[in-house]
């Protein structure tokens, strides 16, 4: 009988990534639904000492497979290892990140446990004793609600859209013993290339400034940079705007790019097309700053000013200097 | 080399999408069909391969009978032929059907390599390409944006968030396409005419010995949620409006 909420939390370089608070906090208000327990595993070389950090979020066992083959992280070993694991222990639930590791690994599991997965869900609740999870299709136009019918019930959170709240646990630490062999791992990491910028990932922004076509040019993108600096956000741009050249596919926000959800999104001479939409309508708050009244973002903005953003974004810097100096 | 390459037909991303009044689908009527662009790369990346190792690239698509015309889109590209797996019975399939019905076809037929789109812009669910690779056993890299392939291994560029990794495979393998791995090619006038006479076969459950229950079912189809509607700030001057904005982004919304 499938019993229990677990998540697969995610680390890298031994310190564990915000999603898998927000799987933790998520996890454990569908558990107290169903009167049931709280597990995580954790997976990587050297990282026993991350089992605390998720008691903090309500995780009553957390699973320890400490490995070096775990390290870094590739599909076969984690594929393995988990699906060893949950076959074993037979959760009812198992959340995962909508992150790339999280993708990656999530599919090939529900593969592996020949089970139902619901990919980059917005929302998970529980009915009649399962899990229901939103999840948009065709880039956000519409949503379906779904259910797994095999156990474990699958789904991978997107990230930034569940909150991650404080709630002590037992946070009890079990060992999993590792049987892996170099010859059952079919790919390999050869090298990890950092981008050079450091700077935050768009998908895990909390405030992203973004400028689309109404830039007129790279050059622009210089008083965004500012801005961003200020607010310590990350500058992202519309596809009109990487298809031009103007900028990087990797800052391309979109049904095409990337799909982001912080806290604020501030866009910048973006008209607000559907397929750009889709990439950041989970934000929390949209700003849109256009000299187009009419342009569609503005039914989706928070705030909205229309008017020239070379007149404004300047204006906001000076004005976010002196409130958060 | 033998090269499979899987494709989708969906609807074109400008379609508008109408959520049907019970909830149970999407309204079909109107819609353009196209070939999903992340199966485009898929099919490039294909042809790119044969055109330097030799070889021949095949190319699956699950589908009613209007996908047969993607398919030969991709002949029409350069694919030397295809795979239609067609039937009534597979309509509404969910990632681990489809990825069974794909894996029981490619079975049929020898390979090296397969391309999948990393993600299909109807379900945007992305889980195809992995299930198919565990049900054939080989080992995937996915969220490709570069390939380079050399005697028995492949070696890619799978960008992850700030850093991009390089993996190396084994072959075979299975590699799902992410935007920036090519630029597809369109097809050529000769090449559409040429594809009219490269083979198809058609396939359907029965004959593939696929199970056809869904892992994963869906309840309802439901527009997107609304949200709050916002507020045109109004002032003098940009540096009134600026003002304004910044003092509610502070005081109101909280987020900065």
């Amino acid at each position: 009988m499938a019993k229990g909420v677990w998540i697969i939390a995610e680390q890298r370089d031994g310190v564990l990534r915000k999603i898998s608070y927000e799987l933790a906090s998520t996890a454990r208000k569908l558990a107290d639904q169903l009167g049931e327990e709280v597990s995580a595993v954790v997976l990587g070389a050297g990282i026993a000492n991350l089992a605390p950090g998720l008691a903090k979020y309500g995780v009553d066992k957390v699973y320890v497979a400490d490995h070096a083959l775990l390290e870094p992280y590739t599909t076969d070993a984690h594929g393995e290892v988990l699906a060893k694991l949950v076959r074993e222990k037979e959760p009812a639930i198992l959340l995962l990140g909508a992150s790339s590791q999280g993708k990656d690994l999530s599919s090939r599991l529900a593969g592996k446990l020949a089970t139902g997965l619901a990919t980059d869900c917005t929302d998970v609740r529980i009915a009649d004793g399962k899990m229901v999870a939103l999840r948009p299709m065709y880039a956000g136009k519409c949503f379906a609600e779904v259910v797994s019918a095999a156990n474990p019930q699958m789904a991978s959170l997107r990230p930034n859209v569940f909150p991650a709240v404080e709630k002590a646990g037992a946070g009890e630490v079990i060992s999993v013993a590792v049987a892996l062999d170099p010859s059952q791992l079919k790919t390999k990491v050869l090298e990890v290339q950092k981008d050079a910028t450091g700077k935050v990932d768009l998908t895990e922004a909390t405030i992203i400034v973004s400028g689309g076509r109404g830039m007129g040019g790279p050059d622009g993108y210089a008083a965004l940079e500012e801005l961003a600096a200020i607010l310590n956000a990350t500058v992202g741009a519309s596809r009109a705007a990487v298809d031009s050249g103007w900028r990087p596919q990797t800052d391309q926000v979109g049904q095409t790019g990337k799909v982001v959800s912080p806290n604020l999104y501030i866009a910048c001479g973006i008209s607000g097309a559907i397929q750009h939409l889709a990439g950041m309508s989970s934000s929390k708050y949209i700003v849109a700053i256009n000299k187009d009244s009419e342009a569609p973002i503005f039914s989706k903005a928070d705030y909205g000013i229309v008017e020239d953003l070379f007149k404004v974004v300047p204006e906001l810097i000076k004005e976010c200097k002196i409130l958060l100096s | 080399m033998n090269i499979i390459a899987c494709i989708k037909q969906v609807p074109d991303t400008e379609a508008q999408i109408r959520v049907k009044a019970d909830g149970s689908g999407i309204d079909e009527t109107g819609i353009k069909w196209v070939m999903n662009a992340y199966d485009e790369y898929g099919v490039e990346e294909a042809l790119r391969l044969k055109e330097k190792c030799g070889g021949e690239v095949t190319v699956v698509s699950l589908g009613p009978a209007r996908a047969m015309e993607t398919l030969r889109t991709a002949l029409a590209m350069g694919a030397d032929k295809g795979i239609h797996i067609s039937d009534p019975a597979l309509e509404g399939a969910d990632a681990f059907v489809t990825a069974s019905a794909l894996a029981a076809a490619i079975k049929q037929v020898p390979y090296d390599i397969i391309f999948c789109g990393q993600r299909a812009i109807d379900d945007d669910a992305g889980q195809v390409g992995s299930i198919l690779a565990e049900l054939l056993s080989i080992p995937q890299i996915t969220m490709v944006t570069k390939l380079e392939v050399a005697g028995a291994s492949a070696k890619a560029i799978r960008p992850i968030e700030g850093a991009q990794l390089l993996i190396e495979s084994s072959l075979p393998c299975l590699i799902t396409a992410q935007k920036g791995l090519n630029e597809p090619r369109y097809a050529s006038l000769p090449g559409i005419m040429k594809a009219k006479k490269k083979p198809v076969d058609v396939k359907d459950a029965a004959v593939l010995g696929v199970a056809l229950d869904k892992k994963l079912q869906v309840l309802r189809y439901v527009p997107p949620p609304a949200r709050a509607a916002g507020k045109i700030i109004a002032g003098d001057d940009p540096v009134a409006k600026a003002a304004a904005l910044a003092k509610l982004l502070r005081e109101e919304a909280k987020v900065i």
